[in-house]
């Protein structure tokens, strides 16, 4: 919250400065989103448009934002993205991983136009990437997971078996490991970002299987939901679902987006925008945790401390000695992992148990 | 009661008119739910189903979104036609771009013309191939068509991902699902430099016309017609039922795979996990609207492409949720539904006496 104040005041700041260009031009300029769901989905989307809604309450006098929902990862996603720029749209934000090709097409076509693409890899002179380093989340919930887990066994709902995804996944093993090295991860891959029923079921699947507490890399409350019906614990995504199953979530990872978002359209404002690669985590307060609720205080104690230790930089999730599920060391003891071995993660740890589909 | 009575003859005019009816009552029932959501109607209906004509650039994604529509829907009518239910365009589709986009994953060096031209011929064989097992197992074992294409649907799904995630993921891709970009040679020419319409496109355009052609004046085309409306009286006259299993599947695989590697050469560029918006299974919807004719399903992919274009704009500067777009698809469908019941069945109104009963 402080940061978000002094954030408010620089831009405020700015703002004043800029008044006598803005005035001249007496335009508004168009941001747009793309979106993979809809922003009802209290998930992935919704975090996303909370950011843009806060361009809009901060910067409504300057700034006009638009969104198409649910645009499939796919050939429709180049002409979705390219009507923002017909329509006069001069910074784009594409908020899912498979519009990094349609993302990268369309800036050929509309050098003029500045994009940012969510969680991907490449980049362009208009094109930056952005993400967030959800796996220090990740981790804390493995912590809390293997102190509340009675069967031992924690069901986890996967999307695409890509980095993101599987940095994730070792993270929570990993926290789960650092209470109980006996802990085990059950992976069950849904091959989709958003579809609620299919989000379900995999949970179902999963709990049958002996998980009694269920974790998501999915968009929408179905897994929660899920959970909620069985009596049993699981977590948030992306932002906070608590009321969606008040005695069911534990925490969540939070993705606050807007700090970013607000930051970028002023620089396009001020015209000081550069392409560049922004990877935040807990530090800069881009990835939060929802209270934590449905536990003992000692774990949330617990719970609250590793967070902080990893918001400080005093710990990383990722900290040796780490081996994969061969048992070969791939983080040696005291060391830990670098940006590009995490950016580029397509192995598992040991302990979960599950083969990474490949 | 109301009672239903098949009409003894159905009138041409009718059956043609009642897309059209559709087309304009949905557009009604559109307004009335704007008007519902706090919207000016005239200006949404504008946007929603006029604007996206009256830009080149909106016209040339009018063109491209209707290209594989158009192809399978085509392709599928035929079988229509003749009683043949593939429902596994989608499958097929994703086999065509799999077998023809696979040459260009191998060649990924290549820099021969002929690449281009191979691949689409690998995709029609593809999806050729896919079809040829619901042909098989139809015509030796009289296993139900509708339920093996549809099954093979979700095998050809998982084929591929199973593919861009291992043997031919993208060597310098990170990890992520998908193979290399696919060399220029293997990237359909764009006919407008900065619009997306390419040569794939015309081949879409011209091949209703050429089906139209083949329905219309060929001894095949005839066959097809004539086991679609009497197969009893067509087996007499000596029409083999195999054969036309064979020829349908064979024929609406074959589109639906020349979609697939068109799409997967153009709009996409590579091969990946969401390589299809649901065309095969939207076709179904375009081949019916289409009233089954070549030129029908032209029309009818071009309507149903021009509710996803204008569903975005109204997005974009109205503001409408993108709920609105399927919202119109179904009204559509339902309108369609209903007219075409009135064509084929006439409604006799209960009698006094009976109604006193």
């Amino acid at each position: 919250m402080k940061k978000l104040l002094k954030l408010t005041t620089v831009m405020l700041t700015v703002l004043l400065s800029l008044g006598a260009v803005t005035q001249a031009s007496a335009d508004k300029l168009k941001v747009g989103f793309i979106y993979i769901g809809p922003p009802g989905d209290h998930g992935w989307t919704y975090a996303h448009d909370q950011g843009r809604l806060m361009i809009d309450n901060m910067l409504g006098d300057h700034v006009e934002t638009t969104f198409v929902e649910g645009v499939p990862e796919g050939p429709d996603a180049d002409r979705a993205i390219a009507k923002l720029a017909e329509t006069g749209h001069k910074l784009i934000f594409t908020t899912s991983f498979g519009y990094m090709e349609p993302t990268l097409k369309v800036a050929k076509r509309f050098p003029d136009v500045k994009f940012e693409h969510a969680t991907g890899y490449k980049q362009a002179d208009n094109v930056s990437t952005y993400s967030a380093r959800f796996y220090e989340g990740r981790y804390v919930q493995g912590q809390i997971a293997a102190k509340i887990s009675k069967s031992g066994v924690i069901g986890y709902i996967a999307s695409f078996p890509i980095p993101e995804v599987v940095r994730g996944i070792n993270a929570f093993m990993l926290g789960a490991q650092s209470i109980n090295p006996d802990m085990k991860v059950k992976v069950v891959w849904v091959y989709s970002w958003f579809d609620p029923p299919k989000e379900a079921d995999a949970a179902k699947v999963l709990m049958d299987q002996g998980a009694d507490i269920i974790t998501q890399h999915t968009d929408s409350t179905a897994a929660l939901q899920a959970a909620a019906e069985r009596g049993i614990y699981a977590f948030g995504q992306a932002s906070d679902m608590i009321q969606f199953a008040q005695d069911t979530q534990l925490t969540a990872i939070l993705d606050n987006w807007g700090p970013y978002y607000v930051k970028r359209t002023v620089d396009v404002l001020m015209g000081t925008w550069s392409s560049g690669d922004t990877w935040d985590g807990m530090g800069p307060g881009m990835v939060g945790m929802a209270p934590f609720t449905n536990m003992p205080s000692d774990i949330a104690m617990m719970a609250r401390e590793t967070a902080e230790s990893i918001r400080t930089g005093a710990f990383h999730p990722f900290t040796g000695p780490i081996n994969n599920q061969a048992g070969e060391e791939v983080v040696a003891a005291g060391e830990t992992a670098d940006d590009g071995m995490l950016a580029g993660m397509n192995f598992y740890v040991k302990g979960v148990d599950d083969k990474l589909p490949q | 009661m109301l009672r239903l009575e098949p009409r003894s003859t159905q009138s041409f005019a009718a059956a043609w008119l009642s897309p059209v009816m559709a087309l304009v009552l949905t557009a009604i029932t559109g307004g009335v739910i704007f008007l519902a959501m706090g919207k000016d109607p005239s200006t949404a209906l504008y946007i929603y189903f006029i604007e996206p004509l009256t830009t080149t650039s909106g016209l040339s994604e009018v063109a491209v979104k209707a290209g594989p529509l158009i192809l399978i829907g085509v392709g599928l009518s035929f079988g229509f036609r003749a009683g043949v239910w593939n429902i596994g365009a989608e499958g097929q589709y994703i086999a065509g771009a799999i077998v023809g986009g696979g040459l260009a994953v191998y060649f990924y060096e290549s820099e021969s013309t002929l690449l281009l031209p191979a691949m689409l011929v690998f995709g029609m064989l593809g999806g050729m191939a896919w079809a040829a097992v619901p042909a098989l197992l139809k015509t030796r074992f009289n296993a139900n068509e509708i339920l093996v294409s549809l099954m093979l649907v979700y095998v050809a799904e998982l084929l591929l991902v199973h593919l861009v995630q291992g043997p031919w993921r993208n060597p310098q891709g990170w990890g992520f699902p998908g193979t290399r970009m696919f060399p220029d040679v293997a990237i359909m020419p764009l006919l407008f430099s900065g619009k997306r319409a390419h040569l794939g496109t015309l081949i879409t355009l011209a091949v209703p016309f050429i089906a139209w052609f083949i329905l219309a004046q060929t001894r095949f085309g005839f066959t097809v017609r004539v086991f679609g409306s009497a197969p009893l009286a067509a087996r007499h006259a000596g029409v083999h039922g195999h054969r036309i299993i064979w020829h349908s599947l064979l024929i609406g695989g074959g589109l639906a795979g020349l979609a697939g590697v068109i799409e997967a050469t153009s709009t996409i560029g590579q091969l990946m996990p969401n390589i299809s918006p649901g065309y095969g299974f939207t076709a179904i919807i375009v081949a019916f609207l289409g009233r089954l004719h070549p030129v029908g399903v032209l029309l009818a992919g071009i309507a149903i492409a021009v509710t996803y274009i204008g569903g975005e704009g109204a997005q974009i500067s109205a503001g409408l949720p993108k709920a609105v777009t399927g919202l119109f698809q179904g009204i559509i469908l339902f309108y369609l539904l209903a007219f075409d019941l009135f064509t084929r069945y006439k409604i006799i109104l209960p009698s006094r006496r009976t109604a006193a009963q």
